[in-house]
């Protein structure tokens, strides 16, 4: 531990100190914190720490063993990498929330029971939104409320699930779980709201790219990788994942193939990455577990790499929009460079860290004998170098040149694209040094003969199909467009569906309203006629009826004595 | 939808790749290089998992096939899934 404060909670209180910092300092400051803090944990033994007992329940703020350490890793890596992107913004909501958000992230993958889990796990919904919201844009306000609300409810489901689990076992603690209870259930629905499973997926893609330049990438770090560890630490081996994951694998790419905003295509590519890991926790042998823990560690690394180059695109342009970009290799060549590389890294070229990731999960799902499973990563695999290896650095930084002319990204922007992309090439290049922090023994070898030349075969068909498509003038164009996704749902038609039944409810008050008025102004009005001043039994009022009735009465009474 | 301008190389103004022979020189270097991964299959022997590895140049296919048929499956999705850009009312003109 960091002066005996774990790594999560030593971010999050030193982000409350930054305001302290005074101009230059802060900075500096702010990078110390998650250098510190990986230094502390490239020494840390396995243990659990700081365990203390809270109405008979055991909490354990801390605990660290191979697959909690290589999240901790890349989170203090990512954490630190996106201040030093962030260097040039003096805006102190995101310098506070961005710090705090990757102390939550890092607190969760160390959290040893639900309880602490959970606390983190709200931290991050609370942190992260000032991200978005600091674009102080409309949009980033709505989707930012939207991505809270969201955030929010995995949290709440998460607690639902702990407080049932706690009633069942009697005991919060946080390991592999088998899926069968509502407790289990609930917890599996809130890590999923942050995994982006099919149809919770939609914040994702929805608020990412409605953050500012340097949120994003903060951003496209921690929420989901997270959501992967906690899948991996407690559902390795449930089948339903490989299927989940093999629908995340192959939609998105849809989206992405046809999104405009290169922001909103990202995270769609994000969301796409995540469903490989998936399949791996879902097939849950050693192999695969290892392959997808490689994944989250090199997609962190290359989905910052990418997510920086087009913030640094909108920082000097103004937009990420592929209908108004192209030519700006001549303008920022260095960050057309970096881009490169984070889409190599991502269509998992030999040589560049995707390869050596990808492999393990491809081969893990082969070896388990899923061919369906296994054809559907290759389709996916081309998908994701088509819409971010191919698409996002041809028309931003090539293809038709849109007349733009800029300025090169600051330096500090640069600096950190450069150390990224150096990552990515490493990694990529020297597989022993990521698989020995891998949570099992590897014996793997990515770099064989058919695999390589597999692969580049792959790639490079890949990359032809798409020549030809341009040069028959068959390939869609980028168009200023939105395209639906399952967010229709809450941002048109539960809305539509609400006004309607709000109106139908109004109305059909109105018309029982009107109907009982008529009713009773009915009633009145056979009352009025008959004993108003001009009705009937009014007629010989006031006197003269009075008497001739008595007289009745009286004449009753004596017949009825006498009778 | 009444604003959309067309982005394809070609459409108008000069590509950026210029000169304009560049862009026949990739695609034909594409296309050589294709040709050269596709026949190194003959160079080495598989270890396939599946059956339907062994067939020769079975990546270069799937990769071709895949990366059209994606394409083409997502520009058919756009004429369900694609509204103008201020369909969402949050939505205003130079927020990406």
């Amino acid at each position: 531990m960091v002066l005996g404060i774990p790594p999560g909670l030593f971010l999050i209180l030193g982000a409350l100190l930054v305001p302290l910092f005074p101009g230059r300092w802060r900075k500096p400051y702010m990078l110390f914190l998650p250098l510190a803090g990986l230094w502390y944990l490239i020494g840390a033994e396995s243990g659990t720490f700081l365990t203390f007992s809270f109405l008979d329940y055991e909490i354990v703020p801390l605990r660290i063993d191979r697959l909690s350490l290589i999240f901790g890793y890349v989170f203090h890596i990512a954490a630190a990498l996106s201040i030093v992107y962030a260097w040039h913004n003096d805006d102190i909501i995101e310098q506070i929330a961005g710090l705090a958000y990757a102390g939550s992230g890092i607190g969760a993958v160390f959290a040893g029971d639900l309880i602490t889990l959970f606390i983190y796990w709200e931290a991050m919904a609370v942190t992260s939104v000032f991200l978005i919201w600091a674009r102080r844009s409309n949009a980033a306000y709505a989707a930012g409320m939207r991505y809270l609300i969201i955030q929010v409810t995995s949290g709440v489901l998460l607690l639902s699930g702990a407080i049932l689990m706690a009633h069942d076992t009697g005991s919060v603690a946080f390991d592999k779980m088998t899926l069968g209870s509502l407790a289990t259930w609930l917890i599996l629905i809130a890590f999923g709201i942050k995994c982006a499973f099919p149809l919770l997926h939609n914040w994702l893609s929805d608020a990412y790219p409605e953050a500012t330049v340097t949120g994003t990438v903060f951003l496209s770090a921690f929420t989901t990788k997270c959501a992967v560890y906690v899948l991996a630490r407690g559902f390795p081996g449930t089948d339903l994942l490989i299927y989940i994951g093999a629908a995340m694998a192959l939609f998105p790419v849809f989206y992405a193939i046809i999104e405009n905003d290169f922001r909103r295509l990202l995270a769609y590519a994000l969301n796409q990455q995540l469903g490989f890991m998936v399949i791996g926790i879902g097939i849950g042998t050693t192999l695969a577990i290892n392959g997808a823990v490689a994944h989250a560690f090199v997609s962190t690394l290359y989905k910052a790499l990418l997510f920086m180059s087009m913030g640094a695109v909108l920082y000097r342009v103004g937009t990420v929009k592929g209908s108004e970009l192209g030519g700006l290799y001549r303008s920022m060549p260095l960050t057309t460079v970096f881009c490169i590389i984070g889409a190599a890294s991502i269509s998992a070229f030999p040589l560049f860290s995707g390869f050596i990731a990808k492999s393990l999960i491809l081969s893990a799902v082969a070896y388990e004998g899923y061919l369906a499973i296994w054809m559907i990563l290759l389709v996916a695999s081309v998908g994701a170098f088509f819409h971010s290896g191919i698409k996002v650095p041809y028309y931003t930084f090539f293809a038709q040149d849109s007349g733009k002319r800029c300025k090169e990204a600051p330096l500090n922007m640069l600096i950190a694209m450069g150390i990224t992309a150096i990552l990515c090439i490493a990694i990529g290049a020297y597989s022993p040094w990521l698989y020995s922090l891998l949570p099992y023994p590897v014996k793997y070898i990515p770099y064989t003969t058919s695999h390589v030349i597999g692969q580049y075969q792959l790639l490079i068909f890949a990359a032809l199909a798409f020549a030809v498509l341009i040069r028959f003038k068959i390939y869609p164009p980028n168009l200023k467009s939105v395209n639906l996704d399952f967010d229709i749902t809450y941002r048109k038609w539960l809305p539509a569906i609400y006004r309607w039944v709000i109106t139908l409810t109004r109305d059909g008050w109105q018309s029982i309203l009107q109907d009982l008025r008529n009713g009773v102004q009915k009633v009145v009005q056979y009352m009025f006629r008959h004993h108003g001043p001009e009705g009937i039994l009014a007629r010989t009022w006031p006197t003269g009826s009075m008497a001739l009735w008595v007289a009745v009465l009286l004449g009753g009474i004596l017949l009825i004595y006498y009778v | 939808m009444t604003e959309q301008t067309p982005h394809t190389p070609d459409s108008s103004g000069p590509n950026s790749l210029a000169p304009p022979g560049n862009i026949g020189k990739i695609f034909w270097g594409l296309i050589v290089l294709s040709a050269l991964v596709f026949l190194a299959d003959a160079l080495y022997h598989k270890h396939p998992s599946f059956g339907i590895e062994k067939l020769f140049g079975f990546y270069g296919i799937i990769g071709f096939v895949a990366c059209i048929g994606l394409i083409l499956a997502a520009k058919g999705l756009r004429v369900i899934l694609m509204r103008s850009e201020d369909y969402y009312d949050d939505k205003t003109e130079g927020d990406s």
